[in-house]
């Protein structure tokens, strides 16, 4: 089962935006969309790693905002002609804040 | 021998379980009836057209004391039931009491009241049973202001039902759009527009602070300060279970009083059911499996195998005109894929939410007669590929015509300008095709619309086709991404003919395909609107690439650039003092002089930005926009104040125009250049706009570039007069921002538009060209401030930063 660790309000992040959560494994681009749902993926674009926070949320995927690669929030992979994968990372909501996998706060994955 | 049955509540789910046991078992159980409102059941799903006058309390009685006494049930009315004695069997009322060998709790939910100031003021109602519909009724509501907080089902039809009885209603919601429960944006988008459009006004994303007032309730006041008078208001926020008598006597209660998938709690003797039960986490508010559970209920005491398991319900609004239908799951996610159909011109919106070939989700507005067709496909979890095609259509529906593209054109006014050069309306265009214009150019010849600049050329022949049917056949425009298959100019048109402010609405009404838009729409439309209604849009920052929402310039590491504004090019030491500090306090590893005469800090970490900003506005600075659609640079040269060559103020006139023109918004960046003789060392003909100034005073140049593309500016107009060159430049500017597709640059625009129309419409027409002037003011008067201000703030800051550092917990 997953354990979740809190990271803050739901309303810390803009609808159709994200905030990055610093951890020892990289940093995490924490979305929510327009709907209130959210999604936490490694903030870096497989491309050549630009900071998926910062781009435009529409739906449930994000444009990468320095070449416009598209990715499902969902699953992580990117859509239309480009190929790529960014991690994923299990998130929920309850009472207003949003909780993130605990795993995130070792220093590695494989720990 | 009968056994005792002893039901607290007298609502539609015991009601309904008492039916069901009684015909089963007539006389297997002797069942009092303890009920706290003085009177039996009725269907409480009635009681919005009790509000609103369409019905009366009689019409709306499922179970009076008849019904009961009929089935032998000793009814115990008005007499709320006070104490639950569980070791002895027997409960307690105020006026005396039963025993039983069963017991029902069936007491409902009481109506969830916000904990503000003022709450408990006369005048402050709930809206739940027959007491409150009388209260509100008496109240007289008749040409007073009611507010309603809460914009769910409940809020709604009380709202509803208040408006149509006369009062002045708004209706205030926390979310971003209302029923978000049931529906999605689009849905509650045209909700709020039916709702509005019978007067009932709508503040979405308010939260209510405070109910003022001294005796009793005058006004509501919100968050954000937005006060509205108030003589009645009424909370429909929720519903807490009733579970006092439950917690009393220590039966399991979390939010509900728990029961198993029988409806037994805690005490085997005891079983509940309705609105105050919590079953495997989940409450319940909607009729549909209150009555599942009375059929579940009265199995279980006829000691028959049943289990309780809650099914997907749909919800149906009961507000007279409105007609929206929601069931089933309908967020975005894995695998799922929407069956998206829009006809703008009748409001009518359809979604279904498919996964592995299955509905699992649907929200409707406007024509919801398939509803129920959708709801059984996904109850029965039928396989729909076959019908994939056409299902959005309907069961009636297999095989026919596609959504119409047209709907839009079809749905506009005669009198809805689609020519704005020429000032031609639909009408007219009807009227000149119906005359016998059946081309493109014969419309043209004979209305002049789309003669001009052409850009609405497409709607003219969506007019076209509208009018003669299939016989038209026009060359298709482009789309303006995969979204639409409106051209940018069309979108541009209909926003201001359809008078569309906002980008739900857009996208409802001229029928996107897609749910939210896509990266390569959502900066356009912000921008349209932006330009159209300065006053009344709100910029959306979430629609903004990343510069434009940051107000910094991305760099390939994710690192920023920060570019103060030198106005004209022209600084001081004090400010090339407080850059350089800047430079070392935030570790700038480059500063760099760009090619329109600013300083570069390039590297900057975003969380930073707010704390540089906030040290050089300080120091006088404020951004420079570099990272802008809008205006950039003013590029000038010293000009006749040192130059011995100079003959005009090219500095001074540069300095004039970037105050003028800075904060502006364009399709895309714009960039001038004053040079203060032929000389031309502000390389003036090459920019947007250009000013090369001689003895007899100013040659204004336009649509230059360096950039992909090397073109020289083609001059526009010459004038001896300063005023007039910066009238004529901010005409020039304007007339770009209200007509230019987004992200052409102004020498695109002028090579589709022509230049002589350009200089017909800012040089020769000069009324024209104050027009422009002054909406280009009005539009300043929004847009012409610091972002750097607006955003270094202490609210502010903090949102730059990360939202949790995960690191600080690992070293713990």
């Amino acid at each position: 089962m997953t354990v979740f660790v809190d990271i803050g309000p739901l309303d810390a992040i803009p609808q159709q935006g994200a905030r990055v959560v610093k951890t020892a494994q990289g940093c995490v681009a924490v979305f929510r969309t327009a709907d209130d749902r959210v999604f936490a993926l490694e903030d870096r674009c497989p491309h050549k790693g630009g900071p998926l926070s910062e781009g435009i949320v529409h739906g449930t995927s994000v444009t990468c905002p320095l070449h416009n690669w598209v990715f499902d929030m969902n699953s992580g992979t990117a859509q239309g002609a480009d190929e790529g994968l960014v991690r994923t990372f299990a998130t929920k909501v309850q009472q207003g804040r949003v909780l993130i996998d605990a795993t995130l706060i070792r220093r590695s994955n494989a720990a | 021998m009968k056994r005792k049955l002893v039901v607290i509540g007298a609502g539609m789910a015991s009601g309904r379980m008492l039916e069901h046991l009684l015909d089963a078992n007539p006389d297997a159980w002797d069942v009092t009836l303890f009920n706290g409102e003085p009177r039996g059941n009725y269907n409480r799903l009635m009681l919005s057209p009790v509000l609103s006058g369409e019905k009366t309390y009689e019409e709306i009685v499922t179970h009076d004391a008849d019904w009961y006494r009929a089935r032998g049930i000793d009814c115990r009315f008005g007499e709320p039931v006070v104490k639950i004695d569980r070791k002895n069997r027997t409960v307690s009322s105020n006026l005396g009491g039963a025993p039983y060998d069963a017991l029902v709790i069936a007491t409902g939910s009481a109506p969830f009241i916000i904990p503000v100031p003022g709450k408990e003021l006369p005048g402050v109602v709930t809206y739940r049973d027959l007491e409150d519909t009388h209260a509100m009724i008496e109240a007289g509501v008749a040409g007073k202001d009611a507010v309603v907080i809460g914009g769910g089902l409940l809020g709604l039809e009380a709202a509803a039902g208040m408006a149509a009885r006369g009062a002045r209603v708004t209706v205030i919601h926390l979310n971003g759009h209302l029923m978000e429960r049931q529906l999605d944006p689009a849905a509650g988008y045209l909700l709020q527009k039916d709702l509005e459009a019978r007067g009932i006004r709508v503040h979405c994303n308010g939260a209510t602070k405070a109910i003022l007032g001294h005796d009793r309730a005058e006004a509501v006041l919100l968050e954000d300060g937005t006060v509205y008078p108030a003589d009645l208001v009424c909370m429909a926020v929720g519903i807490r279970p009733e579970t006092r008598l439950a917690n009393d006597t220590h039966l399991e209660v979390e939010r509900g009083i728990v029961v198993d998938d029988a409806m037994r709690t805690s005490d085997p003797h005891i079983f509940a059911l309705g609105e105050c039960v919590e079953h495997r986490k989940q409450l319940f508010g909607l009729v549909a499996p209150l009555y599942d559970q009375a059929k579940v209920l009265a199995k279980t005491l006829a000691e028959e195998e049943a289990e309780f398991r809650p099914v997907q319900t749909a919800t149906k609004l009961k507000v007279t005109g409105c007609d929206l239908f929601s069931a089933g799951d309908f967020a975005e996610g894995e695998g799922r894929e929407d069956i998206v159909f829009r006809d703008p011109g009748r409001g009518i919106y359809k979604r279904l939410v498919l996964q592995d070939n299955r509905i699992i989700g649907v929200v409707m507005y406007g024509e919801t007669g398939d509803g129920n067709w959708f709801y059984g496909l996904m109850k029965d979890g039928t396989d729909i590929e076959e019908m994939r095609e056409t299902l959005i259509f309907g069961p009636a529906f297999q095989g026919g015509s596609k959504l119409d593209p047209m709907a839009a054109v079809a749905a506009l006014p005669p009198e809805a300008e689609i020519c704005g050069c020429n000032g031609v309306c639909k009408g007219t265009i009807v009227k000149a095709v119906q005359g016998g214009a059946t081309t493109l150019d014969a419309v043209r010849a004979c209305t002049k619309a789309s003669g001009s600049c052409g850009t609405c050329t497409g709607l003219v022949e969506q007019v076209m086709k509208f009018t003669l049917g299939d016989s038209f056949t026009a060359a298709a425009p482009a789309g303006m991404c995969k979204c639409t298959d409106h051209s940018h100019e069309d979108v541009r048109r209909l926003i201001k003919s359809m008078g569309l402010k906002s980008i739900p609405a857009v996208m409802q009404e001229l029928g996107w395909k897609t749910v939210g838009g896509c990266h390569s729409c959502r900066p356009a439309l912000n921008f349209y609107l932006l330009a159209e209604w300065p006053l009344d849009y709100r910029d959306d920052r979430q629609s903004r690439f990343v510069n434009e929402r940051n107000h910094a310039n991305i760099q390939k590491d994710g690192t920023y650039s920060v570019v103060p504004r030198m106005w004209g090019g022209v600084t001081t030491p004090a400010e090339l003092r407080a850059i350089a500090d800047a430079a070392d306090k935030y570790n700038v590893p480059m500063v760099k002089v760009t090619g329109g005469q600013r300083i570069d800090l390039l590297g900057v970490r975003k969380e930073d930005l707010p704390h540089m900003w906030a040290d050089l506005n300080a120091a006088g600075l404020v951004s420079g926009h570099a990272y802008s659609k809008g205006l950039r640079t003013v590029k000038t040269c010293v000009g006749s104040e040192f130059c011995r060559f100079g003959t005009q103020d090219s500095t001074g006139l540069g300095i004039r125009l970037e105050k003028l023109l800075w904060g502006s918004w364009t399709p895309h960046k714009v960039k001038l250049g004053v040079s203060g003789c032929p000389r031309n060392c502000a390389e003036a003909t090459c920019k947007d706009v250009g000013v090369v100034c001689v003895d007899s005073g100013y040659n204004i140049s336009v649509a230059g570039a360096a950039g992909m593309e090397l073109k020289e500016t083609e001059h526009l107009a010459s004038t001896p007069d300063e005023d007039e060159a910066v009238e004529i430049i901010t005409a020039f500017v304007q007339l770009y921002r209200e007509q230019a597709k987004y992200l052409d640059r102004p020498y695109k625009w002028v090579a589709k538009v022509g230049l002589d129309w350009v200089k017909a419409q800012v040089v020769e027409d000069i009324d024209n060209r104050r027009a422009l002037v002054a909406r280009f003011d009005l539009s300043q008067s929004v847009y012409r401030r610091d972002p750097w201000a607006d955003l270094s703030t202490p609210t502010e800051t903090p949102k730059w930063g990360p939202l949790a550092d995960l690191t600080l917990e690992a070293a713990e």
